[in-house]
């Protein structure tokens, strides 16, 4: 065990998949001699050289179809969004090619790729640059969808993914980044893909939180507990598959749901579980599912209205005390 | 080798097209791509172009006409090629209708068959069942909860979901009761089924008078249990499973009064049969029974009953009812009616003796006539019957019977059909009785006739079944000391 | 000023000068063609495939003219099949351009990769697919080559290096670059092959393409087949440069421009390329003027033009063209002529009966194929 943050998680993950396997290949915009945006590549160019580690040109759509072919053609690419606001240029590769090609050729091309980089809320930077786009990706069959909320986590998930036949989202938080955790030395630590993690076991509400809010909840149950009020915090991890059965446990326990995230409230994974738990369980459930979601509005630049836009750890403990009646 | 040319599907959507115009004509070489003619499509107008290279030979479907897809519209073949069997083939149809039945079951499976497929793959087969069940039941008079869509649904061996009906029942039990809506938690109303709680009983500290998981916890823990048998009685039927068999428990039925039934399910043939017959005339598909009646024995009686009782003389009518009351009891399958899922059979006899009044006519229903006296009819119908002229009928005395009768004797009439008052499933129209010439024994002789028709729903009575009605009706109209039987 | 390994070339056939040496002019107007032209156009292009012919086989040759007439046939029998109703959806027919697929696949070898539109049913067949698999997923049968999921747009064969049909306007042309990509990481040799209409010309996903591919210098040849017609959209209505060879000029590419009515044009352009490709890791843009006879689709109205344009290009039918040079040369007579239409018309007939006969897909193959490593949940 060594205490690290999510960036050098990252890297760790990336550095010994690209050891393990001469077929994966990180490519992106600054991944190379820039040593990446957000440095999550820091040193891979210099130990793999410029056909592991490719510098792209400022084209999304051309390096994600690329990476789409080449794993046609039997690669493991690994392709890194500078900020996933950027992937909304390559989305017809990623949807229409990457999500649909093992299904309309009869199961004859599988696409084993990795689309990472960060997602959600940056400092300030405003709307364009500021947003949480898990929802889309996670609409499409065919793709998965993961959001890691540790160091540990970060790196197990990311080995998975890249070991998986399956286009993946890999969504990494900016904000998040520079936290630090333990993670597990061995390089063999996976961590599955569709397995949701309890963070925290309370018996009173659950909190569902992905990513930046995973963290916030957490923050949220320790202050409840000094309130007399015991809170789980579920963190599925991967979004797609969505491990519904822990979160479903989970409400049949405690009887009252939280979700906190930091997209947008409509149409989005919240709304998607908040259903999914009003049909599976039903009449577990005493109170209406509480969503504590990013404002709906596009995020502005000014720093207090940033802040208003997002959720946090009031908005947290309110909602549960809320739904527990209190 | 010659080949058909069909009106093609050139688009999605398409069903049918007008030949707006030949481009070539007959003896005109033709080939692949070339434009044959102009047809105009549910999209816009385009040409049919040749698929194969030869002479347009024959031209079958004239510029304007509009045809279905398949519908062979052309043949082309080589100059001297023998066509007749594709022409003889065209004019008999049957080419046309194996195409188009082809385009349709592709078109078919395309859409609907594929909505199908995906249903039986992703719904488990309960819950298409209850969504087919949770629709109303037309033409269910007199029916209590028992039609409701929870009962309906085959019986579940999941758990939760037996625990959810049961949190219903106890929820709408409660509702029926106040008249108003009970604003629980999904959970609370579940806990407090289980522990037979009544919700009516217990403030909600929830928003808006919630009651929620600790209101319950707290009506426990203070003891307010109470029997869930002795909260909601009229909920127990329903949570029995239901029988195919006939030999079933009769069931009570809304209408103060009504005779009470058995449902049993519609077997595929009889919904075959319904469907078929519905699909031919009306919803009702009606049939016609003739019989002519020799009514000496009853004419004999009535005359004998009004000697003995000068105030309250009885009516040939009044017998009548009797006696299809008693035939009716004989003839369970006569004494029913079709309700869509079921076909409902009844216990008793409630006859509906049809009234002309001022601008219309109603049925007031003598209920049980079987179990009555012929006199106690008589009292009944005349009350009924100035009740119904002064319009002071209460709904449950003019509905819910299961049979009824029309008699326009008195009126003069020999012989009519009456129309079925769904939904009973038979309905008996009498004509005037009086002295005829008949032979008997060889001899002509005089004896009062009547000829009655009984108009039988097919969906439930059958020819046969109808028939031994009216024998086993006639042979007590006939010999009315069988009655005493 | 950076140095221009190739500038675009004028249009050219067989036995032209070679590749590179080509001087940049003003091309031909590509739509209308004075019908007193013909005559001699058709001479041309009969002289030049004369010259052609005695380069190659025999036996290749005829190959090349069964394969163009298979294809053929096969889209005559696929037309009819939709006015039946026996395929569904979209429908896009490749007569008229037989000799784009059907030339430039001879060029390449088995492993070499091919990607395509949604016009795809010639490539496929072009590339080996056997008939029946293509009329069963047409027909929507279990026994098409992709299963039956795909239909007539997404046709792929991963034993004969057909990577699809793909039905985003465009959206191949990234994706044979990703394959190019992928064949020169790992040193294989391969190429990789893509087709596109000239309309996907105006797609970014061409340009960024182009840059990468010439950037990285990556064995990819891009093939604009140019029907003229972006549905029902004129060429010239759609693009302020409509000579699209000349679009490789922005990347430093070669480029060449050919006749798509001379399947040995396109035999030796595609050739050349793939040396380029194979020798010199080195992209090629090849612009192919060809001609649909055929709709867009099955549900195209055609009022975009005239019956006299279609006809005209009729008169340069690729397969009459190529035939009536193959006899010249004696080649071929009419015997042997005939003797390919029976197997073909034998052969396309068995497709549509094997696709009659396919099952559907069962029910339970909706849910397969969603993912390669499904979680079950």
């Amino acid at each position: 065990m060594s205490v690290i943050t999510i960036r050098e998680a990252l890297n760790q993950a990336l550095r010994e998949e690209l050891g393990r396997d001469e077929n994966v290949f990180l490519m992106g915009e600054e991944v190379g001699a820039y040593q990446g945006a957000y440095k999550v590549s820091k040193g891979l160019l210099d130990e793999f050289g410029d056909k592991r580690v490719i510098d792209s040109p400022i084209t999304e759509l051309g390096f994600a179809g690329l990476g789409v072919g080449a794993a046609m053609a039997g690669l493991r690419p690994v392709i890194e969004f500078m900020t996933f606001n950027f992937s909304i240029l390559a989305t017809d590769q990623i949807i229409n090619s990457a999500a649909k090609m093992l299904y309309m050729s009869g199961g004859q091309f599988k696409i084993p790729i990795v689309f990472r980089g960060p997602n959600g809320s940056a400092y300030q930077v405003s709307s364009q640059h500021s947003q949480a786009l898990e929802s889309w990706y996670a609409h499409f069959p065919g793709l998965k969808v993961v959001m890691p909320s540790t160091p540990a986590d970060a790196k197990g998930l990311l080995k998975s993914a890249i070991r998986d036949d399956d286009p993946v989202i890999f969504l990494e938080q900016e904000r998040m980044y520079g936290m630090k955790g333990e993670v597990p030395d061995d390089p063999d630590f996976l961590v599955p893909l569709g397995v949701a993690e309890v963070k925290r076991e309370g018996k009173d509400a659950t909190i569902v939180a992905r990513s930046m809010t995973v963290p916030l909840a957490l923050k949220a149950a320790e202050e409840l507990e000094k309130q007399g009020v015991s809170v789980e915090v579920i963190d599925p991890r991967t979004i797609r598959p969505l491990d519904i059965a822990t979160i479903i446990k989970s409400v049949q326990k405690t009887n009252r749901v939280v979700i906190a995230e930091e997209s947008h409230a409509f149409c989005g994974v919240g709304a998607e579980l908040s259903a999914q738990i009003m049909e599976r369980a039903f009449d577990y459930l005493d109170a209406p599912v509480k969503r504590i979601s990013g404002v709906d509005t596009p995020m502005p630049y000014a720093k207090n209205l940033e802040k208003l836009a997002l959720p946090d750890v009031e908005r947290i403990i309110a909602a549960v005390r809320e739904v527990a009646y209190l | 080798m010659a080949t058909q040319v069909v009106m093609p599907k050139l688009s999605p959507t398409m069903e049918e097209g007008q030949l707006t115009r030949w481009l070539k004509n007959e003896g005109d070489k033709v080939s692949v791509g070339e434009p044959l003619a102009e047809i105009d499509t549910d999209k816009a107008t385009m040409e049919a172009q040749a698929l194969t290279t030869g002479v347009l030979r024959k031209i079958l479907v004239q510029a304007g006409a509009t045809v279905p897809l398949g519908q062979i519209i052309a043949i082309i073949g080589e100059a001297d090629e023998d066509i007749s069997t594709f022409t003889a083939q065209a004019e008999s149809g049957a080419a046309a209708a194996a195409n188009k039945q082809n385009i349709e079951a592709k078109v078919e499976s395309g859409q609907d068959g594929a909505q199908q497929e995906l249903a039986q793959v992703v719904a488990d087969g309960a819950r298409t069942q209850a969504t087919i069940a949770g629709q109303p039941l037309k033409g269910d008079v007199g029916g209590q909860p028992t039609a409701s869509p929870v009962q309906v649904q085959p019986a579940s061996t999941d758990k939760a979901q037996t625990e959810l009906q049961t949190a219903q029942h106890a929820e709408g039990g409660n509702g029926q009761r106040t008249g108003g809506r009970i604003i629980v938690s999904p959970l609370a109303a579940r806990m407090a089924a289980e522990a037979g709680i009544n919700l009516q009983t217990l403030a909600g500290s929830g928003p808006g008078g919630r009651i929620v998981k600790r209101d319950i916890e707290e009506a426990i823990k203070a003891g307010g249990q109470q029997s869930a048998q002795a909260q909601a009685p009229t909920v127990q039927p329903t949570a029995e499973p239901r029988t195919q068999q006939p030999a079933q428990a009769f069931q009570q039925a809304k209408v103060e009064g009504a005779s009470p039934f058995r449902d049993a399910p519609v077997t595929t043939m009889r919904a075959t049969i319904a469907r078929r017959l519905t699909s031919s005339i009306g919803p009702v598909p009606h049939f016609f029974l003739t019989t002519e009646i020799e009514m000496d024995g009853v004419a004999e009686l009535r005359r004998k009953f009004n000697e003995q009782d000068k105030e309250n003389k009885i009516s040939v009518n009044d017998i009548i009812i009797k006696v299809a009351a008693v035939a009716l009891v004989r003839h369970p399958q006569v004494n029913a009616s079709f309700q869509e899922k079921v076909v409902r059979y009844y216990e008793r006899a409630d006859i509906g003796v049809a009234v002309a009044i001022e601008d219309g006519l109603i049925t007031p229903v003598v209920r049980a006539a079987e179990t009555k006296t012929i006199g106690a009819i008589s009292r009944e119908v005349r009350q009924l019957a100035e009740r119904a002229r002064n319009r002071k009928l209460q709904p449950d005395e003019y509905t819910g019977a299961t049979f009824s009768i029309s008699n326009l004797g008195m009126l003069g009439i020999d012989e009519f059909t009456a129309v079925i008052n769904p939904p009973e499933a038979a309905i008996l129209a009498v004509g005037a009785m009086g002295p005829k010439p008949v032979v008997r024994e060889g001899e002509i002789v005089v004896r009062q006739l009547m000829r009655v028709t009984m108009s039988c729903d097919h969906r439930v009575i059958d020819g046969a079944t109808g028939a031994k009605f009216l024998q086993t009706f006639k042979q007590l109209l006939e010999n009315p000391l069988l009655l005493l039987l | 000023m950076s140095e221009l390994k190739v500038k675009p070339l004028k249009p050219r056939g067989a036995g032209a000068e070679a590749a590179g040496a080509g001087v940049a002019t003003e091309t031909a107007e590509p739509d209308v063609i004075n019908p007193d032209e013909l005559g001699e156009e058709h001479r041309e292009r009969q002289q030049r495939q004369r010259t052609a012919i005695g380069s190659l086989e025999r036996a290749t040759l005829l190959d090349m003219l069964y394969q163009m007439m298979h294809i053929r046939h096969f889209e005559e029998k696929a037309a009819e099949a939709y006015t039946l109703g026996k395929i569904g959806g979209f429908c896009h027919l490749y007569i008229g351009q037989e000799a784009v697929a059907v030339g430039s696949i001879a060029a390449l070898n088995h492993d070499d990769y091919v990607m395509t539109s949604y016009r795809d049913h010639g490539h496929a067949l072009a590339r080996g697919t056997p008939a029946d698999e293509v009329m069963a997923e047409l027909f929507g049968k279990a026994g098409g080559c992709s299963a039956g999921k795909g239909g007539s747009m997404h046709m792929f064969d991963r034993d004969n290096y057909f990577l699809g049909g793909h039905g985003i306007v465009g959206g191949q042309i990234p994706l044979a670059t990703g394959v190019a990509f992928a064949a020169k990481y790992k040193s294989t040799g391969q190429v990789s092959v893509v087709y596109f209409g000239e309309a996907a010309v105006n797609q970014g996903a061409f340009h960024e393409s182009l840059n990468m591919a010439q950037l990285w210098q990556l064995p990819c040849i891009y093939i604009c087949e140019n029907n003229q017609y972006g549905m029902g959209t004129a060429l010239k209505r759609a693009m302020s440069l409509s000579d699209v060879s000349q679009k490789a000029c922005a990347y430093g590419m070669a480029a060449e421009f050919v006749d798509g009515m001379d399947v040995l044009a396109v035999y030796e352009a595609t050739k050349r390329a793939v040396d380029r490709a194979r020798n010199e890791e080195l992209p090629t843009l090849i612009e192919v003027r060809t001609y649909r006879f055929m709709g867009h689709s099955m549900s195209d109205p055609g009022n975009y033009r005239t019956r006299a344009e279609i006809e005209k290009y009729q008169e340069r039918d690729p397969i009459k063209v190529f035939a009536d040079s193959l006899k010249q040369q004696n080649m071929l007579d009419d015997a042997a002529l005939k003797e390919i239409a029976e197997r073909v018309n034998a052969e396309i007939d068995q497709a549509v009966k094997f696709a009659d006969t396919s099952p559907e897909p069962a029910p339970e193959e909706l849910y397969t194929n969603v993912y390669a490593n499904p979680i079950k949940q």
